[in-house]
């Protein structure tokens, strides 16, 4: 059992006692009671469980609580600012009425704000690229699409 | 023999969902539909609360922070409420209720949406409640089968025009007119003699104090004179979906959660003889391990072992360290590749004639042409993305759950046998649902929670992993289609046969098909073929079977249509002219039957899509066009699919035209979703999704062996909507059936290969 210190959307946490081998994603989940971040697959395979580790794209089912100490992960709920503003992503996801369930939207949008920062005028194929480690069972690709260039559009990054 | 072959409903077992329900709430099946009805919103309110009081998470107010203080409003202020689906405050807060599970279909959205047109107020204007599970203020809460749109099409309609009636009528007392003096528009009454309004929050007392009408005699709105439905409307979640609020049932917290896991047999039906049970509890994190006997009802409950630990990952480690002695049930000895082996032998031979009309016989004889092919496709899974789960709390003999079911009103029913508790004691909340497809119209994992929560306590989440998900999933059956078509020397197709094969589950009489099993000579939807003949031999089945995105449908469409085109390639004649030919003239096979066939209608879907699909149009080489048609859950599909083949037989699906007649489309938004979704998924069983199993167990485990269509091979993809005056219908499943056809055919054009055997993959083709 462990001890481990994360920054959490801005916060420092500490969850003590836990099995260092406990994925990011169910330390989210079960410990910290973040359950934005989804389960899919558990095998890096669905993207359902996306998260920013140090700015970057990251399937939190696959990542152990023990190689994040000490380091910085943001959520789908801390991906809007603080000022109650949302991210230009999740503006251009209502606007389009993306989700059918909903459930694998957190991880494409936190896959898509990652992938915004790097290329912020995408074409059509570098979307489908970059997102396609996010399945959506509901197929809402389509829209995924034309919310992703709507975000661009309006300057990806928040 | 001759006989009406069209003379029944299309989809027979796609009813049986709703009949399941209807069986399971017997004892309140008088409560009718209609909206009248439904007991009182104030005297609801004085029985039990709102639902969603206290811890419960399942009440959400969307959209609206003014109704989230309506929720604590004194139920004793003179609200308007003549029913169970509208509350209006005084304060100007409305209220409407969404009554049944959302799975993404949209119905949170588009069932309050019906309710405020008919009410007459602006969208923006409304907050939405999603509705406690309760037959007898709500009627039938479920979400399968494309029901939920042309169920409450008249009960909800009637509760808005209710209530705005009797808002009239208040206006019409106050100013001491008569009511065809005063207008309802956008939440208030005009009068319309000299141009006063009233808001219906400054009505709401003294329409509260009017006697209800009946919900028939009030008059509705006319299609043309609609301002809401029609729209593109963004659904009510979504701000709480994209800031990842908790909504799923996955997402259930409550204090001193335990996390359970529910270890079955990896070939059905099997039962424990002995397991590890100590070593598990003396793991790290571990709380309890027990085995549970089970029913022996696979969609209740199965035989296997409970383990509960402090958290999901505790609770998932340790199942990698059970051990367990099984005792296999006979579905061991049940394997994929034998079941083709011998329905390839059994639909090989002439068998059982279960339908015929004309004489086949004779068709065969006097034809000119015959084709013989063999099709076949595989048993598939329904894979939500949110694997099953469902929270359960058993405290002071009351059962209490959170459960992401599309039949919630089944679950009460089943627990009451299986722990023999009163219904009265047991609660189910519903949840938003990370996809249905068919997997929770069957509640297996509410029985799984219930029974583990009833011998502990502490509330528990039961968590499914994918793996056990996809092992104990309810699969859409394969299939085995021996065809047989004739053509005259005009090229007419004079005959279809169909030796095919209908499983039966263990247990069953041995005729009764598998869930989503049946086939009838009404799938093949060519009314015009003169002789018809089906021999429908049945197979015993122990895997579990189920409903599947369009039952029936959603492996029938590929089979007949694609052999319509094969017999049209033969005939050397034109597909489309040939397809529209099968119809015959435009009529409704049953007038006023919306199940049954409305060749009209075909073949105007039919028509429009080729139209919009650039029928007849020369392509480059390598690349085909292919067309097909279904009717499934009262909607007509006609889909064009465009593809590009390279020399290596990679696919590539460029383009998918849809043109489609549901009568009128409720939610452009959520409609349109739901049909570029279905496209995709189409798509996405076609290319590489098979279900295969080995002495009664599952093979494929994840999304690796079982992979679901990514972002880049998404098609282009355009929906033509004909919008006409019949009743509306869910979206979420009748846009399924085409596609596979419609690619299918595209590629032989393409290349001249006819793909007869699912998934594609299989005939050495890939989709890019
Ligand atoms: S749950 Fe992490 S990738 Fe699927
Ligand atoms: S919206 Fe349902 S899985 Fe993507």
């Amino acid at each position: 059992m462990a001890t481990i210190k994360i920054n959490v959307n801005g916060e420092e946490r500490e969850i003590s006692d836990i099995d260092p081998n406990t994925p990011l994603l169910w330390t989210l989940r079960d410990n910290l009671q973040m359950v934005g971040t989804k389960f899919g697959c558990g095998k890096g395979l669905c993207g359902a469980c996306t998260v920013h580790l140090n700015g970057n794209a990251a399937r939190s089912c696959s990542i152990p609580i023990s190689a994040v100490d000490g380091q910085s992960v943001t959520t789908i709920e801390g991906l809007a600012a603080k000022a109650h503003k949302l991210h230009p992503l999740q503006e251009a996801w209502m606007e389009h009425d993306v989700p059918q369930c909903g459930y694998c939207q957190a991880g494409q949008i936190m896959n898509a704000a990652a992938f915004l920062s790097r290329n912020s005028t995408p074409s059509d194929s570098d979307i489908d690229d970059a997102m396609a480690g996010n399945l959506c069972r509901c197929g809402t690709y389509q829209r995924i699409r034309k919310a992703i260039h709507t975000a661009a559009t309006k300057g990806g990054v928040a | 023999m001759k006989k009406d072959l069209y003379d029944h409903d299309l989809e027979p077992d796609v009813d049986m969902p709703a009949e399941f329900i209807q069986r399971l709430n017997r004892p309140s099946k008088r409560v009718s539909e209609t909206a009248d009805s439904f007991i009182p919103r104030r005297q609801f309110l004085k029985m039990s609360g709102i639902a969603g009081g206290g811890l419960v998470l399942a009440f959400s107010l969307s959209r609206s922070p003014s109704a989230k203080a309506a929720h604590h409003t004194d139920s004793d202020s003179p609200e308007f409420s003549p029913n169970a689906f509208i509350q209006i405050k005084p304060d100007g807060t409305i209220v409407l209720a969404a009554k049944n599970p959302e799975v993404g279909q949209g119905i949170k959205t588009f069932l309050p949406m019906i309710i405020a047109e008919e009410l007459e107020v602006p969208w923006e204007s409304v907050a939405i409640q999603q509705s406690a599970i309760d037959a007898k203020r709500f009627g039938p809460q479920s979400a399968g089968g494309s029901q939920s749109t042309p169920r409450n099409w008249d009960p909800l309609r009637q509760a808005g025009a209710v209530a705005r009636t009797m808002l009239i009528s208040a206006a019409a007392k106050t100013w001491g007119v008569t009511e065809s003096k005063c207008k309802a528009d956008q939440g208030f009454i005009v009068n319309e003699s000299n141009g006063k309004k009233l808001s219906y929050a400054k009505l709401a007392a003294t329409a509260a104090s009017l006697p209800v009408p009946d919900g028939k005699t009030v008059p509705l709105k006319k299609r043309s004179d609609y301002k809401l439905l029609g729209k593109f409307i963004p659904g009510v979640d979504n701000q709480d979906i994209v800031t990842g609020q908790p909504l799923f049932g996955i997402d259930q917290q409550l204090p001193g959660l335990l996390y359970a896991i529910y270890v079955k047999c990896p070939s059905f039906g099997g039962t424990v003889k002995s397991a590890n049970l100590d070593a598990i509890k003396a793991r790290l994190g571990v709380v309890d391990a027990f085995i549970l006997k089970g029913n022996g009802v696979d969609n209740e409950l199965s035989a296997g072992v409970a383990i509960l630990a402090k958290s999901t990952y505790e609770a998932f480690q340790a199942e990698k360290a059970l051990e367990v002695d099984w005792d296999k049930g006979p579905a061991s000895k049940e394997s994929w590749t034998d079941l083709q082996k011998q329905s390839r032998e059994i639909t090989s031979k002439p068998g059982k004639v279960t339908e015929e009309q004309g004489d086949l016989t004779a068709a065969l004889s006097s034809a000119a042409q015959v084709v013989e092919s063999f099709y076949t496709y595989p048993f598939l899974s329904h894979s939500n993305l949110e694997p099953q789960n469902c929270t359960a709390w058993f405290r002071d003999g009351k059962m209490e759950l959170w459960a992401p079911s599309q039949t919630p009103q089944a679950i009460a029913g089943m627990l009451s046998k299986l722990l023999d508790l009163d219904q009265s004691k047991i609660e189910v909340n519903q949840l938003r649902i990370g996809g249905g497809f068919g997997r929770r119209l069957l509640n297996d994992f509410a029985c799984e929670a219930a029974a583990i929560a009833h011998k502990v306590d502490a509330p528990i989440k039961l968590m499914w992993n994918r793996e056990s998900d996809m092992a104990h999933d309810f699969y859409r059956v394969g299939g085995f289609h021996n065809l047989t078509g004739t053509l005259d020397s005009n090229g007419r197709l004079t005959g279809l046969q169909d030796r095919t094969i209908v499983f039966t589950p263990t247990g069953g009489d041995g005729k009764r098909p598998v869930r989503g099993g049946n086939v009838r000579a009404s799938n093949i939807q060519c009314p015009e073929i003169p002789n018809v003949r089906i021999e429908a031999n049945s197979l015993p089945l122990q895997v579990p079977a189920g409903w599947w995105r369009a039952p029936g449908s959603c492996s029938l469409a590929w089979v007949f249509q694609s052999f319509i085109h094969e017999m049209a390639v033969t005939a050397k004649r034109d597909h489309l002219e040939f397809l529209v030919e099968q119809f015959g003239e435009p009529r409704w096979l049953k007038k006023g039957k919306a199940q049954i066939l409305n060749t009209e209608r075909a073949i105007n879907v039919t028509k429009l899509a080729a139209e919009k699909g650039d029928w007849g149009k020369p392509m480059k080489k390598g690349q085909g066009r292919g067309l097909s048609f279904y009717f499934s859950h009262l909607g007509y599909f006609a889909e064009i699919a465009e593809v590009t083949v390279d020399s290596a037989n990679n696919v590539t699906v460029d383009r998918v035209v849809v043109a489609a007649d549901v009568g009128m489309l409720l939610n452009k938004s959520g409609g349109e979703n739901q049909v570029e979704g279905s496209v995709i998924d189409g798509i996405s069983t076609l290319a590489d999704q098979e279900i295969t199993f080995e002495n009664g167990a599952v093979k494929e485990s994840n999304f690796d062996t079982y992979p679901l269509l990514r972002m880049p091979a998404q098609p282009k993809i355009e929906i033509h909507w004909i919008t006409s005056d019949y009743s509306p219908t869910g979206l979420g499943e009748p846009a399924f059936p085409p596609l596979a056809a419609a690619v299918t055919n595209a590629i032989h054009q393409a290349t001249g290969k006819r793909i007869r055997t699912m998934p594609i993959s299989k005939e050495g083709f890939q989709i890019t």
